[in-house]
């Protein structure tokens, strides 16, 4: 057992890529509760940065899923906000709605020379929507990861958003194959065994472990359909279950080099070069680790014979049994 | 500490991995848990669980100084009765019920016949609130979750006879705890496998406005990570963390200690 102080998850970098923060004002009045909380919690679960995202109003004025350009703006100056006042633990996702084109690109545009590392979509439009692909084509030109909401096999409709399940996200994904897509949530809800099937020769699409979803056989279908390096931790609202699929990966029998990139290596290939640098004595880990990662990475790039920097890794991936 | 939300054998509705008494041992020491109540999973989709108990108790056998077999009585059943005296004397610490899965209406007076009669027998009742999130259940599998009203139709006018309540979220459980009087409430227990912690904290306000002491540890395995409740108790606020929680692995007056 771990003591008090250490964290529980290690002490290895840990990046959270489905983070999510609130605001006063916001439809969620104990928002500052929530905030702290989740400082409290990734403190104690030993979160090194939290990849963030604020989507809208969360609901007061505009539905959460359906944001109104007015509230998708509100929300991301909140989320930069959250991320200036703690620039050594929180980087964030510009949120856009698809459905407001011009808006969205506009947003992304000020959010990325704001701070932004990569784009967040939810579920005011399937991810297969030509609307998209505007957002996507500027994802590409940035270098951004796209985090995009799921339902696993989504088999109707569910009230309050236009849910994507896999099959639509592959469609987009494979419309923009140097963009890296994170399929948000696999322990969402649904049926993750469908997404898995969906995904297994689609390279650019990376699974977060996130969501309160702690399926037993949910984690080893995962890792063995796409291997380590196709695995993103995150904890979205259940911390919980976040720290408890860190431990059950590491029964699974994952291998330290393994952990190292579900925890952190594969968010530093995927978000923008330095992004993910820290400037804490505490974080002193990550930060040296992405300093040998952009290096190396650098260097394929100048050689020629690497993945295209941060977007798109090795296509051969391990897919070895436990 | 002992799990009081385990289960062994298949589910129906989807693939479990190795859902055997021998790993649950296995599990339970690497969680640090003392024992399990142990159900028979498919049982809760059979229309007569007595063969399933049958082979609960013949599985469980080699396991007998860890595991603690909770068979299933259905007490709209002809005969009910006898099947609980069965069990009851083959020392079990409860007795599990299906009420959603066998269709009985949230106010069917045979939970409550049934309830007076573990009372009688001490042992305890165990009720199920669900096996899946509801946002993944498989198109046949479709049982409501247990109600709150369910809940509490069995624990009102109950002092004798401890209910577990497995797998409840915290709307059923603040739902039912605050719809009894104090004397009711005290003999409803919850497991913590469906409760979140942070950022939302529900474990860690309902340990403030319930106290510890109303719920018991529970992992839903295996269906669910044993890791899960452990992970939720260690991300408390400092206020509540280190909460006792009861232990029906201690409770005297339940038959077989």
């Amino acid at each position: 057992m771990a003591s008090p102080e250490a964290p529980l998850a290690g002490p290895e970098p840990l990046v959270d890529v489905h983070a999510h923060f609130f605001f006063e004002g916001c439809g969620r009045p104990e928002w500052k509760q929530l905030n702290d909380a989740r400082f409290r919690g990734g403190d104690r679960i030993g979160i090194t940065i939290h990849v963030a995202s604020i989507l809208g109003s969360w609901g007061r004025w505009s539905p959460t899923y359906f944001a109104s350009p007015a509230d998708t703006t509100l929300g991301n100056d909140a989320m930069r906000a959250v991320a200036a006042h703690s620039s050594d633990r929180v980087r964030w996702y510009v949120a856009v709605n698809p459905n407001d084109a011009e808006h969205a690109l506009a947003e992304i545009d000020r959010c990325v020379d704001a701070g932004a590392i990569g784009v967040k979509l939810a579920a005011a439009r399937r991810a297969d929507d030509p609307l998209l692909d505007p957002i996507a084509e500027r994802a590409a030109e940035g270098g951004l990861p796209v985090l995009h909401h799921i339902w696993q096999h989504r088999r109707r409709h569910w009230p309050s958003q236009d849910a994507s399940d896999a099959v639509d996200l592959v469609r987009l994904a494979s419309r923009h194959p140097t963009v890296s897509f994170i399929l948000a949530h696999i322990g969402g809800g649904g049926d993750y065994r469908h997404t898995f099937a969906a995904v297994r020769e689609v390279p650019n699409i990376y699974l977060d472990l996130s969501g309160s979803g702690v399926d037993r056989g949910m984690l080893d279908a995962a890792y063995a359909t796409v291997g380590a390096r196709r695995l993103l931790w995150g904890a979205d609202i259940t911390l919980c279950t976040g720290l408890a699929k860190l431990w059950a990966l590491e029964v699974m029998g994952l291998t330290s080099d393994e952990m190292a990139e579900v925890r952190w290596r594969n968010a530093l290939r995927i978000f923008p070069a330095g992004s993910l640098a820290v400037h804490r004595e505490s974080a002193g880990a990550l930060t040296a680790h992405e300093n040998r990662e952009s290096e190396r990475l650098e260097t394929h790039r100048l050689r020629g014979d690497g993945p295209r920097d941060r977007s798109i890794p090795d296509s051969r991936f391990p897919i070895s049994g436990k | 500490m002992i799990d009081t939300h385990a289960y062994i054998g298949p589910y129906p509705f989807r693939h479990l991995p190795h859902p055997d008494p021998g790993v649950l041992v296995t599990v339970l020491e690497r969680e640090g848990l003392e024992g399990a109540w142990v159900g028979h999973l498919p049982s809760a989709f059979y229309r007569d669980p007595a063969p399933g108990n049958d082979e609960l108790f013949a599985l469980l056998a080699p396991h007998a100084d860890r595991l603690r077999p909770v068979p299933a009585v259905r007490p709209d059943w002809p005969s009910w009765e006898q099947s609980l005296a069965a069990v009851v004397h083959r020392e079990v610490p409860a007795v599990r019920a299906y009420p959603s899965q066998w269709g009985l209406s949230p106010d069917d007076p045979s939970m409550r016949a049934l309830c007076g009669a573990c009372g009688e027998a001490d042992v305890a009742l165990l009720l199920t609130a669900r096996f899946e999130d509801l946002r993944q259940r498989h198109w046949l599998d479709s049982a409501p979750d247990l109600s709150a009203a369910a809940v509490r139709s069995v624990a009102r006018g109950n002092t004798r006879t401890r209910i577990v309540v497995v797998a409840a979220g915290r709307g059923l459980i603040e739902e039912v705890h605050w719809g009894l009087t104090p004397a009711e409430r005290e003999h409803v227990f919850w497991d913590i496998s469906w409760l979140w912690g942070p950022p939302e904290d529900e474990l860690a306000l309902l340990f403030r406005t319930m106290g510890g002491e109303r719920f018991v540890y529970g992992t839903g395995w295996p269906l669910r990570l044993a890791q899960t409740p452990r992970a939720n108790l260690a991300l408390l606020p400092d206020d509540v963390r280190g909460s006792a929680l009861a232990d029906p692995g201690s409770w005297t007056g339940v038959r077989g200690r």
